[in-house]
């Protein structure tokens, strides 16, 4: 085991403590003693977090799944028929899982452009005076609570929509009537209820987006404009999808404030229809339900808790892909 | 004897109250490169500024004083800054290239000027990577990401890019300072090909390279032109003290 030109191996020291008398193997100092313990907090408070994950999932698949044994997933799932209290009751919970879906589609298609630009225009437009009054209002936007967003739909945007459904329906024979408390109200609460999460996320990725890019697009000639559209905000896109689908899930969990504006009954979801959501099902429901009709609650729970877990899936594989 | 392409004169910004240019009186001559040296924060980037108003977009700003542009006042009233940027385009010192292919990268800026014939982009995008010598290694991945390219070939893209709407004259911002030497050296021999057909304004750390590739040198300090003139006698028989000490090394 030569090293060294002349084939000779020396050692500098023959204490194996080295010239500072420290030796590599010595006893683990105080520090070091402190850092291990601190990764096992840190290790410790992570493991709860996924046993915590863990054991929902769990729970809810264990209470959602007896209905679903009991019933047949065609029976639940894919029929429209929602009589839990009748004599010869019936489960199916589609109309349900279809309005949750077309209302929070629709409120993403309404709230999104508008969040987008509410943001465009405070990163890039805004005078200073005006942006110091934009923003504390849309944080407070934010905290207020849904029940909130509730009264004030029921206050405020029933009537309203009543009277449009008025004018719609002028004259119709068929039509139920559901003063306002219908999907449209209902998709109007939930647009303005995503826009905080979707306007300070994406904010805060337009103002990632690295200054020299702009001033690039600006040296070549182009306008503020052209260059908002064509280059800032295709350089946020990862932020602006993570915005987007954060909305999603708000919107797709929401329940106080549509049980409040969106009438209550089990319907085709059109815009003038009084209907029922998976959250507001279980909302307005679990106080007297007991046996299978309790358990296809749960199976809405659980329908719902799926939904969730399949937005942040696919938030997970967009900015994967987008980093790739 | 290369004409004059840009003159500016008793030209003054003020970021605020703080005073970046004083009394600038400088010429700079077509198709000829000039350099710009002087220590940080002596005003070298504001004044590469002030050629294609990009200080138009920092809030506070105030200039008196003239720059002309073929004897054009370029803050005059009316003046199109769209157009006036096209023919005085400018490379940052971080190569910045979009988030988008190489090739959408090159026909940005045609397009934002209303070009949208496809044919005409090809030829656009060929004839810009060609000059700005990156044509052989992007010709096969146009279509890729630009950002996956190395810091030395972002750099020669984005003056494709900048060439791509076919400017008179460019302005450089340390083009070179974050890259390594090799990818430094490609450049300046870039730089030295481009100067034949385009006014070539570089600011540089690096007086080692002012020398290599300028016809011209200017050395600011505190906001003010010292000295400037031709590059070989600037650097052999310099005119003023402050010039001496700090090509001699005795300034940050
Ligand atoms: N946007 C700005 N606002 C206020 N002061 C600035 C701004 N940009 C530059 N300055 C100041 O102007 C002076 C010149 O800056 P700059 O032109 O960037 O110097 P250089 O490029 O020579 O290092 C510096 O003192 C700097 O602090
Ligand atoms: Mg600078």
């Amino acid at each position: 085991m030569d090293i060294g030109i002349h084939g000779v191996r020396q050692t500098a020291h023959n204490t194996p403590q080295g010239r500072l008398g420290l030796s590599v193997t010595e006893k683990r100092s105080h520090t070091q003693r402190i850092e291990t313990a601190a990764e096992a907090i840190f290790t410790l408070c992570a493991c709860c977090m996924v046993f915590a994950v863990g054991s929902i999932t769990l729970y809810m698949i264990a209470n959602g799944i007896p209905a679903i044994y009991k019933l047949g997933a065609r029976e639940i799932l894919f029929s429209s028929v929602w009589k839990p209290t009748a004599a010869d009751p019936s489960f199916g919970i589609l109309y349900v899982i279809l309005t949750s879906v077309a209302g929070t589609v629709l409120a993403i298609f309404l709230g999104v452009p508008v969040a987008l630009l509410t943001a465009v225009f405070l990163t890039e437009a805004a005078p200073r005076p005006l942006a110091a009054v934009v923003r504390p209002a849309i944080e407070l936007l934010a905290g207020i609570p849904s029940v909130v967003y509730g009264l004030l739909g029921m206050l405020v945007l029933n009537p309203l929509v009543y009277r449009l459904e008025q004018w719609v329906f002028r004259g119709s024979q068929t039509h139920q009537f559901t003063g306002g408390a219908n999907l449209l109200s209902a998709v109007l609460v939930l647009a303005i209820m995503i826009l905080p999460t979707v306007i300070s996320v994406s904010e805060t990725a337009l103002r990632a987006v690295p200054e020299q890019l702009r001033a690039s697009s600006m040296a070549l000639g182009a306008s503020r404009i052209q260059t908002i559209f064509q280059i800032i905000l295709p350089a946020a896109r990862p932020g602006i999808v993570t915005a987007v689908v954060l909305g999603v899930g708000r919107a797709v969990g929401e329940a106080m404030a549509v049980n409040l504006v969106s009438g209550g009954c089990v319907n085709v979801p059109l815009p003038f229809c009084s209907v029922r959501f998976l959250t507001t099902a279980i909302v307005s429901e679990m106080g007297y339900a007991e046996g299978l009709h309790r358990q296809a609650l749960f199976t809405i729970g659980l329908v719902l808790f799926g939904f969730i877990m399949l937005v942040n899936i696919l938030l997970h594989k967009i900015l994967r892909e987008e980093k790739g | 004897m290369n004409c004059i392409k840009i003159e500016t004169t008793d030209l003054n910004l003020y970021y605020g109250n703080y005073h970046a240019l004083k009394a600038v009186t400088m010429d700079i001559r077509a198709d000829a490169v000039t350099a710009l040296i002087g220590p940080s924060g002596c005003g070298k980037s504001t004044f590469l500024k002030t050629i294609n108003r990009m200080n138009d977009l920092i809030q506070g700003v105030r200039i008196t004083g003239r720059v002309c542009l073929d004897g054009e006042e370029i803050y005059a009233p009316g003046v199109d800054v769209t157009t006036l940027r096209r023919r005085v385009g400018m490379v940052f010192q971080q190569p910045n290239p979009f988030p988008m292919s190489i090739y959408d990268n090159i026909a940005y800026g045609p397009r934002v000027h209303g070009e949208k014939n496809k044919n005409r982009l090809d030829e656009i995008v060929e004839r810009s990577l060609r000059r700005a010598a990156i044509w052989e290694e992007t010709k096969d991945r146009l279509k890729k990401p630009a950002p996956g390219l190395s810091g030395g070939q972002q750099q020669r893209l984005c003056i494709a890019r900048a060439l791509a709407v076919e400017p008179e004259v460019l302005l450089l911002d340390e083009p070179t300072s974050a890259l390594d030497p090799v990818s430094s050296l490609r450049i300046e021999e870039l730089l030295l090909q481009l100067k034949k057909s385009y006014t070539i304004v570089i600011v540089t750390h690096n007086m080692q390279q002012a020398v290599r590739i300028s016809d011209d040198t200017a050395f600011f300090l505190a906001g003010t032109v010292v000295e400037w003139g031709r590059t070989g006698q600037f650097f052999s028989r310099p005119r003023d003290r402050k010039t001496m000490d700090y090509i001699a090394g005795r300034y940050g």
